[in-house]
């Protein structure tokens, strides 16, 4: 297909874009293949808006007499307002954006066209193997092997090629397992806790039905991760009506019976089609600035947003203190063991290792733990919070995550080595990029798709040192301790950085974040300067005591 | 010291607030002439004066003693139980006497004594001087001079004697304009702007019932509005809701009859009455101590207190108002300390939270305009605290009239140089006297989304509630630490600018990367209060959580873990084991 079929306007001129808090621009309006490009002709001030395609969620055109308004509101929660002279052309302008921005095939996507304009020094695509964790492994255990019985994805479509699982489980066993799990998705290790040897399993639910069956496997497999006579926990993200109604459609739970040495705790989290909703709730109340404050306040409250936060990061908790102080093994699950279970294994990991703190680690986890542990993010990412097309299976799963993340960022300032425009970065190209890390829903259709080869990753550019630098937190220094953050409401706060990035002026408060900068920068090069200074005075000092020794 | 019976009680617990596990420090309470106070076995020292006690309540005994709670006015709350109940007994009745003061002398700072001389003590109340605060405003000027009329404090009680008065207001105009006026508060400069030449005054609501007039008073305020050459119109801005207004009339009060001011505009902005403002903290207050709450509970608990959108409606009004100094615009000019903040024992209906509304409102301005401010959260927070606390003669009595007759300036101590004496504690570290230069005023956006709940306010001592690293204390000690290094530069170019008798001194840039200081330590000044709410810094530069031992806050919430933490998780956690 030519993208050129679809652009029946590609240009128009006198076109004034609108944005909240600067002044409106006038100038000209380019449509390609993947980009919506508006360049102000003032020479003194040229400025250039970039769009890409897939960063559109919804247009609205609308007419007064023949000057046309397109509104479109984008994936990153952004709204801008172009108006157009010439009814035609602003039809043909509107008709073609929202044919570009909702291109079926994947291979249309930009990733499939981007030709970086920067040297690549690292290849992201193969900066984090399972390979290469299960070595890290293997220096402190030898309890755990690495399995490639998914080499082909028969066992398991969602399931990367390889997986950590127990030793003493061979792949004839996890063959089986796979049958008695959900999509196949048997038990494999998201964790191990270096400090006491305990592990975070996650999986699907076990396919227990109504009869329930059981699979002698399975509990094998699972209390293999015990130690004896310990007890270990079942974290299942549903509640215990939802896990009982799904053994009638063949799903299920752990019975204490076939269970005996683990403990289930049902813990709530809310499912994508609800998360989906409270999000686009959540962004009309923070778009509309009239509120007042009592309207405000119950519209922040009637979207759940906050409470689904509060639950995700307390199931976080609450894995991470099973490990932590009950010394105990956790499984997580809830019905497919894609969404909320990942939620919960990576913020428990945010919270128990230091190493997720770093931006190194943090990659690494996403990958891990959301890519390869094959979180859909095509379907889930495919709108954003202004799309009318009410799909189900869109959902803001990966920005809950997110957010839980910048919450506890904000409770530990100093222990994270990112900073905040890398999480927000993190949830625009989870949406919309350039790069072909987020595309597919498993590391399955990512072969297929043969990404590696096609597109370029997300991390072959953030990794690159210039990039880093805008992305790291000057008040870093490494905690190598747990962080238990608060969950009561008074310490949960609305994410600005996202929710009112586009609704607020920001310049004060980037002025301020500049001068904190600045002051620990300043402290660096005082510090060193002392230090040289000290030195030059002990040499001067050491010459001097030679010349009166000599004398 | 009538009121103690029993000044030590042992084995006296500390509950934790938020905690359902009943978690528990124990220790001894003693009770003095001016606080209580709780040692714990760790040798942590809790301090409550007495006059920060809002209300103290004896609950049912229980098992393991008598439960005391006591709620204070900088919103802390501590509860203790008594082993046994005679102790409690005493202590509550104890309590009760001592934090309802009936005279102003028993109150603390008539008695608080800080080792200052006489002299100290005089500059410490000359420190603030409203002449010269007028002066640095360009007043007095052709159009506004000094009135002596209230000398005697003869035509209104709550005014100061020196108020700035157009110069074309005569004494009878002022006179009759004071006698239309509640309470005598006729018209009076309180602001000047100099380059726009332009005055904000304020009054009392005028005795005008339902048709009463005064011909003085309306030339009052023509001659304000000739005063402000510079503007077509004069604003009056009524800060009621125009329905309280009017219900105003009945008493013989209300608001002006636009048909008798000529060119005049009228304005209601809606800040509600003490008693809705009272009311309004009381239940913010109950949402915000309730255990276990939810976010849906907090929110709407935040909604229906309805706390936010009086500080919204307050700053909207403000915003007209921007630079508001606290000495000139609430002290002088009468704004009942003594009773909104219930210093004394006296009428519960005229305590109200409107001093702190106002420190809330400019606490949200420096949350929006973090460079714009000289001082920071903490110095707000102090003042709050010294508002109630009576130590300081500064805040207590309800105008000029009733401090000048109680002698506070010899009697007492001003709080202003004792925070001028810390003011590195209280000075923002990001502040830019230079300040967008085009802006001489700010301009706040009051979408309502802009306003937050202030935690360090309302949660001040609750320690589990705030962020576990404070950005605010590392970029304050490194900007402090930052001053320390400069001064250590200069000593040392000097040292070796001696031995090389040469000024060699260049910096080796290539030895930076490797450096590694000695760590500078920071020492805090002697602090004038007797304990440190967990807010304000740390004396190290940087304190990684739990890495310090003086620090075990964080080995507290490790054993708050394995127990129950209702704001963490293990409420859920003791359901669960329940139910597996």
């Amino acid at each position: 297909m030519e993208f050129a079929e679809l652009i029946k306007t590609p240009r128009a001129d006198n076109v004034v874009l609108h944005r909240p808090f600067h002044l409106a621009v006038e100038g000209t309006l380019c449509l390609t293949g993947h980009h919506l490009i508006f360049s102000s002709r003032r020479q003194d001030n040229a400025e250039e808006l970039w769009l890409l395609h897939s960063n559109i969620d919804s247009i609205d055109k609308r007419f007064v007499g023949s000057l046309g308004t397109i509104v479109i509101k984008c994936k990153d929660l952004r709204i801008i307002q172009l108006d157009i002279p010439g009814m035609e052309e602003c039809l043909n302008i509107a008709s073609s954006i929202e044919a570009l921005s909702t291109l079926d095939s994947v291979t249309l996507m930009y990733p499939f066209f981007y030709r970086p304009m920067f040297e690549v020094l690292e290849d992201g695509w193969s900066s984090f193997l399972l390979e290469q964790e299960f070595e890290l492994l293997s220096s402190v255990t030898n309890e755990w092997r690495l399995s490639c019985v998914n080499k082909e994805f028969s066992v398991c479509p969602s399931y990367p090629p390889v997986v950590i699982v127990p030793k003493s489980i061979d792949d004839d066993a996890l063959r089986k397992v796979a049958l008695f799990r959900h999509g196949g998705r048997f038990p494999v290790l998201s964790y191990y806790h270096k400090k006491n040897g305990m592990a975070m399993l996650r999986s699907s639910q076990p396919l227990t039905g109504t009869n329930g069956r059981r699979c002698k496997e399975d509990e094998k497999l699972v209390n293999a991760t015990l130690r004896s006579g310990r007890r270990g926990f079942v974290i299942d993200t549903r509640p215990l009506t939802v896990a009982q109604q799904a053994r009638a459609k063949g799903g299920g739970f752990e019975q204490e019976v076939h269970y005996p040495q683990w403990r289930r705790i049902h813990k709530y989290i809310e499912r994508f089609n609800i998360l989906q909703e409270s999000f686009i709730k959540l962004v009309e109340a923070c778009n509309d600035q009239s509120h007042n404050m009592d309207r405000w306040l119950s519209k922040l409250e009637a979207s759940n947003w906050l409470t689904h936060i509060k639950e995700l990061l307390t199931a976080a908790c609450l894995a991470a203190q099973c490990i932590d102080r009950e010394g105990a093994s956790v499984l997580v699950h809830g019905s497919e063991g894609t969404d909320s279970t990942l939620q919960v294994t990576s913020l428990a990991q945010i919270i128990l290792d230091p190493r997720c703190r770093t931006i190194r680690g943090f990659e690494a986890l996403i990958v891990r733990e959301w890519l390869q542990a094959g979180h859909p993010f095509q379907q889930r990412c495919a709108q954003s919070a202004y799309s009318n097309s009410k799909q189900k299976w869109e959902a803001p799963v990966f920005l809950l995550f997110l957010e839980c993340v910048w919450q506890i960022h904000r409770q530990f300032p100093c222990s994270f080595e990112f900073n905040e425009q890398f999480l927000i970065m993190l949830f625009e190209h989870a949406y919309a990029s350039q790069f072909g890390t987020f595309l597919g829903n498993n590391e399955n259709e990512r072969a297929k798709l043969k990404l590696p080869q096609k597109t370029m990753s997300l991390w072959s550019w953030v990794n690159r040192p210039e990039e880093l630098s805008r992305f790291q937190n000057p008040l870093y220094e490494a905690n190598s301790l747990v962080i238990w953050p608060s969950v009561a409401p008074q310490s949960l706060q609305l994410w600005e950085g996202v929710f009112l990035r586009w609704n607020r002026p920001s310049r004060f408060l980037e002025e301020a974040e500049e001068e904190r900068i600045h002051i620990i920068k300043y402290n660096k090069e005082l510090q060193a300067r002392v230090n040289t200074l000290r030195r030059r005075l002990a040499q001067l000092q050491a010459q001097d005591g030679e010349v009166q020794e000599e004398q | 010291m009538e009121h103690i019976r029993t000044t030590k009680v042992e084995q006296v617990k500390l509950l934790d607030r938020f905690s359902t596990s009943n978690k528990s420090l124990t220790g001894t309470l003693y009770l003095t002439a001016t606080h209580l106070l709780f040692i714990d076995s760790s040798q942590r020292e809790t301090w409550i004066l007495h006059h920060h006690i809002a209300a103290v309540e004896k609950l049912p005994l229980t098992t393991s003693g008598c439960p005391l709670v006591i709620q204070c006015k900088n919103f802390r709350i501590v509860h203790f139980v008594v082993p046994r109940e005679r102790d409690c007994h005493d202590i509550y009745n104890s309590l009760l006497q001592l934090s309802r003061t009936a005279k102003y002398e028993e109150l603390y700072a008539f008695s608080y004594n800080p080792k200052q001389n006489e002299s100290e003590q005089v500059k410490g109340w000359q420190l603030i001087d409203l002449a010269e605060e007028y002066r640095r405003m360009g007043v007095p000027n052709d159009y506004w001079q000094l009135s002596d009329a209230n000398r005697d404090y003869k035509i209104c009680e709550t005014y100061p004697r020196e108020l700035y008065v157009p110069r074309t207001a005569s004494k009878p105009i002022i006179v009759g304009s004071s006698k239309f006026r509640s309470k005598g508060r006729f018209p009076v400069l309180s602001y000047y702007h100099k380059n726009k030449e332009a005055a904000i005054c304020r009054c009392s609501q005028p005795l005008s019932g339902f048709s009463a007039r005064c011909l003085e008073d309306e030339h009052m305020l023509q001659a304000i509005s000739k005063a402000n050459p510079s503007n077509r119109h004069m604003y009056v801005m009524d800060t009621r809701p125009k329905l309280n207004a009017m219900a105003n009339r009945a008493a013989g009060k209300g608001y002006e009859n636009e048909d008798n001011y000529s060119n005049i505009r009228f304005q209601f902005v809606g800040i509600e009455n003490i008693h809705v403002m009272r009311s309004s903290l009381q239940k913010l207050l109950e949402v915000s101590g309730t255990r276990g709450l939810s976010v849906n509970d907090f929110l709407s608990g935040l909604e229906n207190s309805g706390w936010l959108r009086h500080i919204k409606a307050v700053l909207d009004a403000a915003v007209f108002l921007a630079k508001v100094l606290i000495e000139k615009d609430w002290i002088s000019f009468g704004h009942k300390f003594s009773d909104r903040c219930c210093q004394l024992d006296g009428d519960p209906k005229e305590i109200s939270p409107v001093f702190t509304q106002f420190l809330e409102s400019v606490w949200n301005l420096t949350e929006q305009f973090p460079q714009a401010f000289e001082y920071n959260e903490a110095f707000l927070l102090q003042i709050h605290e010294h508002v109630h606390s009576c130590q300081f003669g500064n805040f207590l009595g309800n105008c000029q009239k009733e401090r000048e007759e109680l002698k506070l300036k010899e009697k007492t101590y001003s709080l202003w140089p004792f925070l001028l004496a810390e003011q590195k504690k209280y000075q923002n570290p990001l502040y830019n006297p230079d300040f967008s230069p085009d802006l001489t005023l700010l301009e706040p956006n009051t979408v309502s989304f802009n306003f937050k709940f202030w935690r360090n306010m309302y949660h001040q001592f609750d320690r589990s509630m705030h962020p576990r690293q404070s950005v605010f204390n590392l970029i304050m000690n490194t900007s402090e630490q930052n001053k320390q290094l400069e001064e250590d530069i200069k000593e040392l170019e000097a040292k070796i600018k001696q031995r090389n008798g040469q000024s060699d001194v260049v910096l080796e840039k290539e030895q930076e990367q490797t450096a590694h200081p000695a760590p500078v330590a920071l020492k805090s000044p002697p602090c004038f209060q007797k304990e440190q709410p967990p807010m304000p810094m740390n004396d190290a530069v940087r304190t990684i959580e739990g890495s310090n031992t003086a620090d075990n806050r964080y080995s507290e919430l490790v054993s708050e873990f394995s127990k129950a933490e209702p704001a963490v998780v293990s409420l859920e956690y003791g359901v669960a084991r329940m139910t597996c």
